[in-house]
């Protein structure tokens, strides 16, 4: 078993036009800023990928990460919870002009659908938004006396996650909170590439410490020193 | 207006009514204050939805760690005991009812327990965050507002006329001016400013005022 991979070209391999992306993090806890990168550098070299659906917490801060994939074009739609953050330019004058789509769900009704998507449950009735803006349209049902909101899963073509440790079966841990949505995603996504700061031997993470086992993942690169988004916007880092 | 408490003491009465050992979440901005003023021997575990349980201080700067924040995106530091968990378990904290008190801004709140307090209107870029999630579940949820808007609207109204966050999910209002709980579709006054009559309290609020029993001069220290 090795799902490890030499470089991050390799490690985006498959990505095409249109697909679902889902990708890890929680403003720039969790960013997998060197993967999204690579996934940029193949766009501006070949046209592909674009009209992607991407699905985050957040829609891009700053000049970098998933603010660059919708400055340059890449993306057609976000699913997201809070499409603000320090810097939102990328987003917002996309959104204002009418050229990005955008899905609001409500952050835990996000988590639950993506843990949904992976747990192979297709649909789920929560009290988040009953009553409100965001549940028109939506089933609702009575349960001991209380309304609920029929939620649907969410799945994607590819996760992007950022880890700490990874082994060759996949195995990960991550760092304090950039953990967020990463496990979520791993499970509900059809090709899960991580980028794991250092990459060990079979039996070096302790089973017990495992936080998303193996058979969600499928492909490991190793990135040494990778950025840390919110370190790259406070130092005005911008890709282009 | 004069006479009325700052946000501080707003936060400040707030704390004192979370007991030891409770597991709180405190809305982003203004509610973050009320962890300054846990009474002496007292200690809330917070809770925040990006997944800390037992989170601190606020670092020193230059000392942030950029993977430990809070869901305002502010950097924090762990309390010894403090756990790392993903999404889908922090919200299960709060809409599975393990939660002991959420306490939320709000730009309205109506007598029925309807709280507006994510969206003024449909200009610009909507975002919801956990605001939604958050109404619902924590076995205790407050407000803490002032009593009325910048420009003196009252903002403890009979039905809120911006965009929904939840439907009768808030149980207790924290103002500038008074404490008052929501019983049965009613505001009743439990506290108020000892300066401030009954009368123009009712002509701040924009739903009826109930009494149940005495008043209690709300009394909070110059902080």
């Amino acid at each position: 078993m090795d799902k490890t991979v030499a470089g991050l070209p390799e490690a985006i391999a498959g990505i095409e036009d249109g697909m679902a992306v889902m990708i890890g993090g929680f403003g720039g806890a969790g960013a997998p800023i060197e993967l999204i990168h690579a996934l940029i550098d193949r766009f501006r070299a070949t046209g592909s990928p674009k009209n992607l659906t991407v699905i985050n917490n957040n829609a891009g801060n700053g000049r970098i990460g998933i603010a660059a994939m919708i400055d340059g074009g890449m993306v057609a739609k976000m699913v997201c919870s809070f499409p603000r953050s320090s810097d939102p330019r990328a987003f917002t004058e996309k959104y204002l002009a009418g050229e990005i789509g955008l899905e609001l769900v409500p952050q835990g009704t996000l988590a639950e659908r993506i843990r949904a998507g992976g747990a192979g449950i297709p649909a789920f009735y929560t009290p988040t938004t009953y009553g409100t803006d965001l549940a028109k349209g939506k089933p609702v049902a009575e349960f001991e006396g209380r309304n609920y909101v029929q939620e649907r899963w969410l799945k994607a073509d590819v996760a992007l996650i950022k880890a700490e440790l990874a082994d060759p079966h996949g195995n990960l841990t991550y760092r304090k909170a950039a953990r967020n949505f990463s496990p979520l995603m791993a499970m509900a996504a059809a090709t899960t590439i991580v980028q794991a700061a250092r990459i060990v031997a079979a039996g070096e993470i302790e089973p017990e410490h495992v936080v998303t086992p193996g058979i969600f993942v499928d492909r490991v690169v190793e990135v040494r020193d990778a950025a840390q988004e919110e370190a790259l916007i406070r130092a005005g880092v911008e890709y282009a | 207006m004069t006479g009325k408490l700052t946000n501080a003491q707003i936060a400040w009465r707030a704390a004192q009514d979370i007991e030891d050992g409770a597991y709180v979440n405190l809305g982003i901005g203004f509610p973050e204050m009320v962890a300054r003023y846990q009474p002496p021997g007292r200690q809330a575990i917070f809770h925040t939805e990006n997944g800390i349980l037992n989170f601190g201080r606020s670092p020193s700067e230059g000392e942030e760690d950029w993977d430990l924040i809070n869901a305002g995106k502010k950097a924090v530091t762990l309390n010894r005991g403090a756990s790392f968990f993903h999404h889908a378990d922090s919200f299960a904290m709060v809409r599975g009812g393990h939660l002991d008190v959420a306490i939320l801004g709000a730009y309205e709140v109506a007598e029925t327990g309807d709280l507006a307090n994510w969206s003024t209107g449909p200009k610009g870029v909507p975002a919801v965050g956990g605001a939604m999630d958050l109404v619902h579940g924590a076995k205790r949820v407050a407000v803490i507002t002032d009593h009325v808007t910048k420009d003196g609207r009252p903002k403890l109204v009979r039905a809120c006329s911006l965009p929904l966050t939840g439907v009768g999910c808030v149980t207790r209002v924290y103002t500038s001016l008074a404490v008052i709980d929501i019983v049965a579709q009613r505001f009743v006054v439990r506290e108020k400013l000892a300066a401030i009559s009954l009368d123009e309290l009712q002509g701040l609020t924009g739903a009826g005022l109930v009494v149940e029993g005495t008043i209690a001069d709300l009394v909070v220290p110059e902080l």
